[in-house]
């Protein structure tokens, strides 16, 4: 693998402000300990990767930043979760306006089932943007900024069903971008998509990082590789737990692993 | 590779599936017999006064318009009643409620709920609607009545329909910000609606072929005239059906039979309609 070619595109963010921060969190399913004593801070306006083998609390772990593992039954979490230093699992924090500033887009593409246009205006609407002029605006912006604009704008009132998986995926982006968050969480993005739409959805990624933060849950070396600036590598324990194992910038991490067990990792020994 | 236990395999594979085609025609046997034999023996008394025009002679001449009315007020005063309540509680039970006692036993009695034989519903309306809310013989107090028995079914059906959308679907909805109920208004219901609907017209139909407990609560033999307010008595097709064939000396069995045939197409009607709007929206789904 020509790592120093690949990670060209990586930024230094050193310099960028905290946007998200975990200060010791534990995250258990019932008795189940799903990820131990996590503690980083994410950069804003830069890509940052979870990479890591599979179960071992990736997911878990950006879902943090949305509350959406509250939907799960039995789901508690120790410790600080911070948004620009407020903490997220205080109990006067509104979760629905928190997930309006940290939006997700999933593993599946999960287009609702309805036309282009209303997929985007789903959000703005149930935040009470009613006006179709205002709507329009914003469904040509959050389809430009998603690069899904020259695929769609003639097939407004189609089923967002029709559209190819690629295109769904970044419809499904757009649809975030309609809310103005500032805060994307994208789990495995890609992992239904081919290398095309895969690369296509990097390359949006890298223009989208200039104005909000993001992170990424990967199971593509390569992926965080090219597309990230900060990586952070999550492994099992014995008792299956996710505990963090390494943190910096994606360049550090991938040609000067400090712990033996990313290089491992990295190298395709394990995982 | 022994031929002789491929041969024998196979026999026994024959046996069986001449089994199971010999037992799916007994099952359907009867229905078909019983189709035809009331439209063989009824179509000669389907005429246009029939349909149109009030009894006289006890039933044993003129028409059954009262007994079709009354049957599809009743059928119409059941889903008043039975899907709103219905559909709320299908979205309690699916997206509100914690698993815990209290739920288990609401899904205990609802199962249960299916189970009890139509008479006791008939007495329950008596004792609750005629009596204790002095609803009188009505039918309004039929169409409550029928509504509980129908709540088993809306209730399942609207929970199935909901349960059935995607989670796919709510998490994108709630990872934008909307809220839980915006998700379910805005999300969940409408594509649950088919499933809903097509419960809620199987709920009518099975309405619409009661007897026993609309015979306690309303239901009248003969009247003159239509009901004209919720709270009047009225005809309907089953109890007229029960009533003519039982009960009147000297009855034409073509018009029992005539009878038997308008209600099979009321309720059979209701059943084909279900399963067009379950299809068109399973079609939709598909082609979208």
């Amino acid at each position: 693998m020509k790592m120093n070619s690949i990670l060209s595109n990586n930024k230094a963010v050193g310099q960028n402000e905290t946007k998200l921060r975990t200060e010791a969190v534990s995250l258990y399913y019932g008795n189940f300990q799903a990820l131990r004593n996590i503690s980083l801070e994410i950069p804003e306006r830069a890509i940052t990767a979870i990479i890591g083998p599979s179960g071992c609390g990736k997911s878990s772990f950006i879902r943090l930043f949305n509350r959406m593992n509250d939907l799960i039954i039995g789901a508690r979490v120790k410790g600080q979760v911070e948004l620009d230093g407020i903490p997220i699992y205080d109990t006067t924090i509104d979760v629905v306006e928190l997930r309006k500033r940290v939006g997700m887009v999933f593993q599946k593409p999960n287009p609702f089932p309805m036309s282009v246009f209303e997929n985007v205006a789903f959000g703005p609407r149930r935040h009470g943007i009613n006006k179709i002029g205002e709507l329009e605006e914003i469904i040509k912006r959050s389809l430009h900024q998603a690069a899904l604009w020259d695929d769609v704008k003639d097939k407004l009132g189609q089923s967002a069903l029709s559209l190819s998986g690629g295109q769904q995926q970044r419809l499904c982006i757009a649809r975030v971008l309609a809310v103005e968050p500032e805060v994307i969480l994208m789990d495995e993005p890609c992992s239904a998509l081919d290398p095309v739409a895969t690369l296509k959805i990097e390359d949006l990624m890298r223009n989208l990082a200039q104005k909000y933060t993001i992170i990424i849950v990967t199971h593509n070396m390569q992926q965080a590789a090219r597309a990230s600036d900060m990586s952070a590598f999550f492994m099992m324990e014995e008792d299956r737990a996710g505990v963090l194992v390494e943190y910096g910038p994606t360049s550090e991490l991938f040609t000067n692993p400090k712990d033996k067990r990313t290089e491992d990792y990295i190298t395709g020994r394990f995982g | 590779m022994r031929a002789g236990a491929i041969s024998k395999r196979q026999l026994s594979q024959r046996t069986a599936f001449s089994l199971l085609i010999i037992a799916t025609i007994i099952v359907i046997v009867p229905v078909l017999v019983i189709v035809l034999q009331i439209i063989i023996n009824g179509a000669s008394a389907i005429s246009w006064e029939f349909l149109t025009q009030e009894p006289s002679q006890a039933g044993k001449a003129g028409g059954i318009l009262p007994a079709i009315v009354g049957t599809f007020y009743l059928m119409l005063g059941t889903i008043v009643f039975a899907l709103p309540l219905g559909v709320m509680a299908g979205i309690y039970l699916t997206e509100y409620a914690k698993e815990n006692w209290f739920t288990r036993s609401i899904n205990l009695a609802i199962i249960n709920l299916a189970g009890v034989p139509s008479i006791v519903y008939g007495l329950f309306g008596l004792g609750v609607f005629v009596l204790l809310f002095h609803f009188g013989m009505s039918l309004l107090s039929a169409s409550l009545t029928l509504a509980c028995q129908a709540l088993a079914m809306t209730v399942t059906t609207s929970r199935e329909a909901i349960l059935a959308v995607p989670r796919e679907y709510r998490e994108g909805s709630l990872a934008i910000g909307a809220t839980r109920w915006q998700t379910i208004r805005h999300l969940v219901l409408p594509q649950a609606l088919p499933g809903i609907i097509t419960g809620a017209v199987l709920a009518m139909s099975r309405a619409a072929g009661e007897t026993a407990p609309i015979l306690v609560v309303g239901a009248a033999f003969l009247l003159p005239g239509l009901p004209q307010s919720p709270f009047d008595q009225f005809m309907a097709l089953p109890y007229h059906l029960y009533t003519v064939a039982a009960h009147v000396p000297g009855m034409p069995k073509s018009t029992v039979w005539g009878v038997a045939l308008v209600l099979l197409v009321v309720v059979l009607s209701f059943n084909v309609l279900a399963t067009i709007i379950r299809l068109r929206a399973r079609q939709r789904r598909f082609n979208a």
